[in-house]
């Protein structure tokens, strides 16, 4: 069964809980994906897409009933992922002229472009003797008539979300030449009760809102989750016993723990790119500076000093530098610091408060929440400050965090309070020209969501 | 727990600041009139217990005015805050006894990090003030609520002012001299 080029993948596998330990999902890459040639189908998505591309994605293929509804259940996934990425337009199957497309024979193109779909996804899906699931997929190029891509899976069945996620990743990158971020989890804060007693918890779901459970039980006040790059640890803020305190909880265990108890107050925590690593805000006699954290060790190391508000940092991906949040100049700005606290200066120079400062995984904007005449505003800019572009505004939006391809962010907008204490506040996702804006589902209010690096 | 309940009993007991602190909504606050026995202690009793002294020095403190209030984005003491921590240093000096936390809160219009810092720059700005009016340090705790603890429900001018405060909250009573 094994075909030259076949990639074992094992070791992300405990981050799914439903999944045993031992099950491996085997990924053969039929053609190899990359950066489309001139002349192929492809999405510049740095543009923005006016016109999203058309794409058919037809349910796979299946013998036995049960085959046929994962098949039904991937391709509806993936059609899904595909539509709220804001690139693509999965055409409605009614109209579809080929109902089935068996796995190993040529699409009847023209059936497909009298519809006009563009792109063409579809697959088969097989309930090995052994009870795993084996999951084939192909991505045609209708107008050219030529197979993009192609490959196959084998894995425990529960995990076909997954294998829709990684399908759809495959499509995004092999049009768009970037790397997709279906195959993803939002950590984030489950609000509920009003404003002045609000109960909040931290969950855990799919980007796609799938697989949601709550991992704390609210009753300590928690804010600020974010990912380890090694997936398997959150670090946030919980208020234990009433003060503002960094924890870290392992998602496989269920453990949190406090990362040291200070003198003042901690907060504002986030991972090294290497994960090796906590920066955060400690405050000593109402002074926050930013330290940083050796996480085998312990040993903590001061970055900032001063009688400025130093909070919110966050590294550089390739971890030499420290983009953070100071009112040290009189107001809140944005300033860069290498990563041992040296060479510090502002970036931020518009008009009102900067603040949040999250630098993208791609290295070459940073997302900021920005305040100016009692408005919220969510924006990106360079590191060093020029090319600053505001993608949404509310009363309060806030929090900004990237999918790992660095093309799309997710935040917050929290509602004025109403009478009573009541006002919504919802996680919402935009991509980087502005244009696709979507609220994510959660079953209660949220805030504070932190993407999941891809699952590797 | 233990200090939840006084916090909530703090709060019950500070009603009687009257229209300067519209009422808490949160548990034992709610409707219950001045420093009557709402949160649990024994109110207004003739004995002389732990008790009564909790409610007392809450009453006290009460009277002298809990919280203090701040400009926007702003951790400096007003003239009358300094006046109303006066009135709380005194009492505090008249009861060797009991320790206090101060609360620091910001309002809405800020990011929850930088509110975080910010309520916890007011309530030092309160405790540094008591400390020069001779409290010990030792007896002064303080932590910072941010924003997620506003004690007026509402996005307005007004809400946001009572919201941007530092409580003063008794934190264990001994029976002080």
């Amino acid at each position: 069964m094994r075909v030259p080029g076949q990639v074992w993948l094992s070791g992300s596998r405990r981050f799914w809980q439903a999944v045993p330990a031992g099950v491996l999902l085997a990924v053969a890459w039929v053609l190899l994906a990359g950066r489309p040639a001139l002349g192929e189908l492809s999405i510049d998505i740095t543009r923005g897409v006016v016109e999203p591309l058309p794409v058919a994605v037809v349910e796979f293929a299946g013998t036995q009933a049960n085959e046929r509804e994962y098949g039904r259940d991937v391709a509806r996934v993936i059609a899904a992922n595909l539509e709220r990425s804001g690139l693509f337009q999965p055409v409605n199957p009614a109209a579809f002229i080929q109902r089935e497309v068996p796995l190993d024979a040529t699409p009847r193109f023209g059936d497909w472009r009298v519809i006009n779909a563009q792109a063409l996804v579809h697959g088969r899906v097989m309930l090995q003797a052994d009870g795993r699931l084996q999951a084939d997929f192909r991505l045609w190029d209708v107008f050219a008539e030529r197979q993009m891509a192609g490959f196959t899976f084998v894995t425990d069945p529960r995990n076909w979300r997954r294998v829709a996620h990684i399908i759809s990743d495959a499509v995004y990158k092999r049009i768009t030449g970037e790397d997709g971020y279906f195959d993803t989890r939002i950590v984030y804060v489950a609000e509920s009760g009003p404003r002045d007693n609000r109960v909040k918890r931290l969950a855990i779901m799919d980007q796609d809102g799938e697989n949601h459970r709550f991992l704390t039980d609210g009753s300590d006040l928690v804010l600020t989750p974010r990912f380890s790059p090694t997936l398997q640890e959150i670090t946030y803020l919980s208020f234990h016993r009433g003060r503002p305190q960094v924890f870290i909880y392992n998602i496989d265990t269920g453990r949190q723990e406090s990362i040291g108890d200070f003198d003042g107050l901690s907060f504002a925590p986030r991972f090294s790119p290497d994960g090796t690593r906590l920066v955060m805000s400690l405050s000593r006699e109402g002074n926050s500076d930013i330290y940083a954290m050796d996480l085998r060790t312990r040993q903590l190391r001061r970055l900032t000093a001063g009688t400025g508000i130093d909070t919110s940092p966050s590294y550089a991906p390739d971890g030499r530098q420290i983009v953070f949040n100071s009112d040290r100049g009189g107001s809140q700005q944005i300033y860069l610091m290498d990563a041992d606290g040296g060479n510090v200066r502002r970036i931020s120079f518009g008009q009102g408060r900067y603040a949040t400062p999250v630098w993208s995984p791609r290295g070459d904007l940073i997302a900021f929440t920005r305040m100016h005449q009692g408005r919220f505003f969510i924006g990106v800019m360079r590191p060093d400050g020029s090319g600053e572009r505001l993608l949404a505004e509310g009363f309060r939006v806030e929090g900004p965090t990237w999918a790992p391809n660095g093309r799309v962010l997710m935040y917050f907008d929290e509602e004025p309070t109403r009478a009573g204490g009541s006002g919504r506040s919802r996680l919402v996702s935009i991509d980087l020209t502005g244009r696709n804006k979507r609220e994510v589902p959660t079953p209660t209010d949220a805030s504070d969501p932190a993407w999941s690096p891809l699952i590797p | 727990m233990r200090l939840s309940s006084i916090a909530a009993l703090a709060a019950a007991v500070l009603l009687v600041v009257g229209c300067q602190t519209p009422p808490e909504r949160s548990g034992a606050a709610a409707g219950s009139g001045a420093a009557a026995g709402g949160a649990g202690v024994s109110g207004r009793g003739a004995t002389d217990g732990v008790d009564r002294m909790a409610g007392t020095l809450s009453e006290q403190l009460a009277q002298v005015g809990d919280r203090v209030f701040f400009a926007f984005d702003q951790y400096a003491l007003t003239p009358e805050a300094r006046g109303t921590i006066e009135g709380q240093a005194a009492l505090l000096s008249r009861h060797s006894g009991i320790t206090v936390r101060i609360e620091g809160h910001a309002d809405e219009r800020g990011t929850r990090e930088y509110n975080l810092a910010l309520g916890d720059r007011r309530a030092h700005a309160v405790k540094d003030y008591m400390v020069a009016l001779g409290i010990s340090p030792g007896r002064i705790t303080t932590t910072s609520y941010g924003s997620e603890r506003p004690a007026v429900l509402g996005s307005n001018e007004q809400a946001w002012a009572q919201n941007r405060r530092a409580v003063t909250v008794v934190f264990t009573d001994r029976v002080g001299s």
